[in-house]
């Protein structure tokens, strides 16, 4: 008796579960659908879309830099502690640091990082301007409040984001090279030789694929959390909180998906 | 002219609006008073479409905005200025780009043009040579008056404004009280003033609506309001000191 009442009171559980996660996730493509209708001035949203790039793109840029450079570094001295062996060339150090950078380290780590930079901004600015009544004002104004927050910061992303998983593969690859020397278990020329002979077009088109992918994700689940904000300064906290979790998340699992479709 | 017929809303089943129906005269100030959580900002969230009506409905000059596809929505909304009760100023722009917003949004004015239109809007409410200030470097009053600022930036015909006086000091909300009634009779707008300040009612009011518990409690004229019947207005009045 007992049993079946605990079964019956998890299957409601998991019922009930399962509904909040479809009635917020169908809120979300409601969102994202909201967004695309014609712009009230193309030339307002361009300014916002160019004032974003700058607000995620270079204003991201120096924890990319110093990100990217130490993955690369730790990466190195890490595959040279596992591959001590006479039988493995030392440009196979190079080779294994580049593909893993290009393929893994550098999308995705970086986006995560990029989730609690990008993501909790994006949610606290739009949360907040939520609970201070602006974007009513916008609404009562006939602007599509949707649309001229979010949109622009989600371009800015879909721009920005790749470039900046761009600049990170480069830098692994630098922080490898430079931990490389320093410690003396390769040279750069190895390095070089181990990355030149196993980089493949492909690899580069498959990162590039998954940073237009984090980047949707990381601009559109912060908007969404930001616009639904409902009260007061708290729950500009905590919907700023759900943004970095929910997109990390979502990083995570569409990470697998990918790796299971394009490899 | 606004008209509500029977608008009624609920929240989680609860119903807040209990068939609110009156109309609301061109070019004169329409008071909504009643105590606080009596349903008055609810019934203008649904006047702006803020929020959706549960039944009933709200006519712009005869446009049924509760039936309106959103686009069309959008196009009565131009219309429409209104001041909101933490005035709702967007706070990462200067006091210039606030009352400029609408007109770079929605028209083709050169920046000249829409720089002369904002000083002649500050200049409406005695706020000129602040255009590069933030709204968070000016006062709570001022940033009202920058709220009714941007408010007629566009040529609106309906201004609505929740609790316009709420934090204000007595000076101050006379102030803003009588840049209302000045608007309203210089544009020849629908004005529609939430308040419970009764001194406000008596200053500037002509047609008064009093909203209780979700009901429309009593419509009438200012001068009318003392020679009331009704016992919860009377209380009302009462309680404001201005029996």
């Amino acid at each position: 008796m007992d049993y079946l009442t605990w079964a019956s009171k998890i299957d409601v559980c998991i019922f009930t579960a399962e509904m909040t996660f479809f009635t917020h996730f169908g809120s979300y493509l409601l969102f994202i659908k909201g967004m695309f209708s014609k712009p009230e001035k193309l030339s307002v949203y361009i300014d916002r879309t160019i004032t974003e790039m700058n607000n995620i793109g270079v204003g991201s840029l120096s924890i990319v830099v110093i990100i990217a450079i130490f993955q690369g570094a730790v990466t190195t001295l890490q595959i040279a502690y596992q591959l001590i062996s006479p039988l493995i060339s030392k440009p196979v150090i190079g080779s294994i640091v580049s593909d893993s950078s290009m393929l893994e380290l550098a999308p995705t780590i970086t986006c995560l990082v990029l989730a609690g930079k990008v993501g909790s901004h994006i949610a606290s600015e739009i949360g907040t301007m939520r609970v201070s009544e602006q974007i009513d004002a916008l609404e009562v104004m006939g602007i599509n409040s949707s649309g001229y927050l979010a949109l622009p910061k989600i371009i800015a992303g879909l721009i920005m984001i790749p470039a900046l998983v761009i600049i990170s593969i480069f830098l692994s690859n630098v922080g490898g090279i430079i931990a490389g020397e320093a410690s003396g278990i390769l040279t750069s020329q190895e390095y070089l030789q181990g990355a030149r002979e196993s980089f493949l077009p492909y690899n580069l088109f498959f990162a590039l694929v998954k940073a237009v992918t984090y980047a949707f994700i990381i601009t559109t689940v912060s908007s969404f959390q930001g616009y639904t904000t409902n009260g007061g300064a708290l729950e500009v906290g905590a919907s700023s909180t759900k943004a970095v979790v929910y997109s990390a998340v979502a990083i995570l699992f569409s990470d697998y998906l990918l790796a299971q479709l394009m490899l | 002219m606004i008209e509500l017929k029977d608008v009624r809303k609920s929240f989680n089943g609860e119903e807040v609006l209990k068939g609110i129906s009156t109309k609301f005269e061109t070019g004169k100030v329409n008071l909504v008073i009643g105590s606080s959580g009596h349903g008055k900002s609810v019934m203008m969230k649904c006047m702006v479409g803020l929020l959706t009506p549960t039944s009933g409905n709200v006519f712009y000059d005869d446009r049924d905005f509760t039936n309106l596809e959103y686009s069309k929505v959008r196009e009565v909304r131009k219309e429409i200025g209104m001041l909101f009760q933490g005035t709702a100023l967007f706070d990462s722009l200067t006091i210039e780009e606030n009352v400029e917003f609408t007109l770079k949004m929605f028209t083709k004015m050169s920046k000249a043009e829409r720089r002369d239109r904002v000083d002649f809007c500050l200049e409406q409410v005695d706020m000129p040579g602040i255009n590069d200030k933030y709204p968070s470097e000016i006062s709570g009053g001022m940033q009202k008056r920058v709220g009714i600022a941007r408010a007629i930036a566009l040529d609106i015909k309906y201004l609505l404004c929740d609790e316009p006086n709420s934090g204000l000091d007595p000076v101050t909300s006379r102030l803003i009280d009588e840049l209302l009634q000045s608007i309203t009779e210089e544009f020849n707008i629908t004005t529609i003033i939430n308040t419970h300040d009764m001194k406000t009612v008596f200053d500037i009011g002509d047609d008064v609506i009093f909203i209780y518990q979700g009901y429309n409690g009593w419509t009438g004229k200012v001068k009318d309001i003392k020679h009331s019947d009704n016992e919860t207005l009377k209380r009302f009045i009462q309680a404001s000191q201005f029996d």
